[in-house]
């Protein structure tokens, strides 16, 4: 039953501390995109890819006590921030996980804003349109960011380099 | 005259129970209702196992889809002639609403999750692919397929049309409330629709309610939240759905295991490979799945016979209350407690959890991005629902989540009175508390 829940609990320690609840699921989804195992099931939010699934399980790893959930006050919202906890790691060793490394696309991940995460997850989601038809795509669902095209260019080789699968 | 102006000579119209009829006048709807993919449905429960727990609820995704292009078709109805509506779009809602389940198959949730499918994912290619559904759609307009498969996949451009069939008070949700009330027998997921309806406006890129309607969606949205809690997660439905993963589960582990069935599960092949083709998918529907679980009472393998067993005469599992929070080590104890007797954990122990978020509304920093329901003011300004509502403020962004542990009770009570390992599991999962539960449950 703990597997989706261990496999996530692997990639907090290896992110060592995720801020921002949005961010924490665009690298999901990218990960998952990048062939990394996780299963959470994603729809496509009025923002982005979303998953219910993911935002219910780091809450149960929280009232678990294997992953400490942080809020702070920035402006006018609240920050979450996430860290595996000593439970956490005991529990994880305990458990037999047969997970490839991921620590570089974390690392590379992390660096980036939100904004540029949702960019990433949003191409990602449309990852079978040509380069002309995705432009229009991401224009349409996201008239409000207006991404830029050096934007969407930026975004295009930070997927060949994270995943070179892509 | 275009195939896309084309009306049917009179007006048919679908008897419904919960809408009292169901009315087409375009050729393209009547013909999408006629196209094998959407007669499928009517082999694919709404409800999937629920009907282990309310008898009545045998009602189809056929009949769900009717209902929300029902819904869709009143609303634009009203819409007629009012500034933020195109007109032009409607043909677009209608095909959109119809279709919008196209991709469920049998008992999806416990497929998806098992073999790892997505029914969306299959509507979009039911849609796209080679298909009659494609096919009529084409005939409309070229590129007509794609506008449908984005509607329905939350990426159309005009976020108005998306709404319709996908927001926190959408026509999907309301047929589905209302139908498995209706179906199900319970006095919850009523609520005044044709009152919602007549206080719905089009503004800009949103669907918002008068606020002399407020109460209506007070309504609704408890509705909702009384349905999630007593109806779709009723405890012995998910009963049901924990033993029909594990059949899958099992099913699929022996024909990795070169396991010789009696008869090749020809159908399932695809499912346990991992790799499922539209014409694998659209092939398997209820009456397929019953027929092999059917077979499987018969097999060699005594937990996949077992399990079949159970499932199709209701020896379903019992339950506990459980809190992974302060259970965890008891469930640990459990499983090597069930190693110990005989009884394989990884089939007959498992935690099942069911949460539901009833209302809520976007938030700068939060990760959910649910658009609120906005009430339009006697002055024209926008308010968000639960700034002017006490009720549905006092669920608004509140999670509610429950956890119980599901067992064979009665191959526990089989185990021998005299062994330490069986007083020792009995005492973890508190008889009295499982006795309990096996009282309540409907049916």
């Amino acid at each position: 039953m703990l597997t989706n829940h261990a496999r996530l609990m692997q990639f907090f320690s290896e992110a060592s501390d995720i801020t921002g609840r949005k961010k924490l699921q665009k690298i999901i989804y990218i990960l998952q995109k990048c062939h990394l195992p996780f299963e959470e099931k994603y729809q496509f939010h009025f923002y982005g890819p979303y998953s219910e699934e993911l935002s219910l399980r780091v809450e149960e790893l929280c009232n678990l006590g294997l992953i400490a959930e942080k809020k702070e006050s920035v402006h006018n919202y609240i920050q979450y921030h996430y860290q595996i906890t000593d439970d956490g790691k005991a529990f994880l060793e305990q458990f037999h996980l047969d997970m490839p490394d991921m620590t570089e696309q974390i690392a590379m991940l992390k660096a980036k804003s939100s904004r540029f995460l949702e960019l990433v997850s949003t191409m990602l989601y449309f990852e079978g349109l040509t380069i002309d038809k995705l432009t229009k795509k991401i224009h349409t669902v996201k008239p409000k960011q207006n991404y830029t095209e050096v934007e969407i260019d930026e975004a295009l080789q930070f997927i060949r380099t994270v995943n070179p699968v892509q | 005259m275009l195939y896309k102006d084309e009306q049917l000579h009179e007006e048919k119209v679908f008897k419904d129970p919960v809408h009292r009829y169901v009315h087409v006048q375009d050729r393209v709807i009547w013909d999408l209702i006629a196209a094998p993919e959407f007669q499928r449905l009517r082999r694919i429960k709404q409800l999937g196992t629920s009907y282990l727990t309310f008898h009545g609820a045998e009602h189809s995704r056929f009949n769900h889809s009717l209902g929300v292009y029902e819904i869709v078709r009143r609303i634009i109805g009203n819409f007629e002639d009012r500034d933020d509506w195109n007109d032009g779009e409607r043909l677009l809602c209608l095909c959109a609403a119809l279709l919008h389940d196209l991709g469920h198959g049998p008992f999806s949730h416990s497929f998806e999750k098992v073999f790892k499918l997505d029914h969306e994912h299959f509507t979009q290619q039911i849609i796209l692919g080679d298909t009659h559904v494609h096919t009529i759609l084409e005939r409309v307009e070229s590129g007509f397929s794609q506008k449908v498969a984005d509607v329905i996949d939350k990426t159309y451009e005009d976020k108005l049309v998306v709404s319709l069939i996908s927001s926190q008070i959408d026509a999907d949700r309301m047929d589905y409330l209302q139908r498995d009330a209706y179906f199900t027998g319970v006095s919850y997921g009523h609520f005044d629709m044709e009152r919602i309806l007549r206080v719905m406006r089009p503004i800009e890129d949103q669907v918002v309610i008068k606020s002399s309607g407020m109460h209506a969606v007070e309504d609704y949205i408890m509705s909702r939240y009384q349905m999630y809690w007593q109806v779709y997660f009723h405890p012995v439905t998910r009963s049901a759905e924990v033993i029909l993963s594990k059949i899958l589960h099992r099913a699929k582990y022996l024909f990795e295991s070169n396991y010789m069935f009696k008869l090749k599960p020809f159908h399932f092949v695809a499912f346990f490979n991992e790799d499922v083709g539209l014409a694998d998918y659209l092939k398997l529907d209820e009456s397929i799945v019953f027929y092999y679980f059917q077979l499987w009472q018969e097999e060699d393998d005594a937990i996949l016979q077992d399990l079949c067993e159970r499932f199709m005469n209701r020896r379903l599992f019992k339950y506990i209350e459980f809190n992974p929070n302060l259970q965890m080590n008891e469930w640990m104890d459990l499983y090597k407690l069930f190693q110990e007797a005989g009884i394989n954990p990884d089939y007959y122990l498992e935690v099942d959890s069911s949460s539901d978020l009833p209302y809520d509304f976007y938030r700068p920093g939060e990760e959910d991005e649910r658009l609120p329901i906005n009430l339009l003011m006697p002055d024209g300004n926008l308010k968000e629902l639960s700034r002017n509502s006490d009720i549905v403020e006092s669920i608004s962004g509140k999670k509610r989540t429950d956890h119980k542990l599901y067992f064979p009770a009665d191959t526990l009570t089989e185990l021998s009175d005299d062994s330490p390992v069986k007083q020792r599991i009995m005492e973890l999962l508190d008889v009295n508390q499982y006795l309990k539960g096996d009282e309540e449950s409907v049916d």
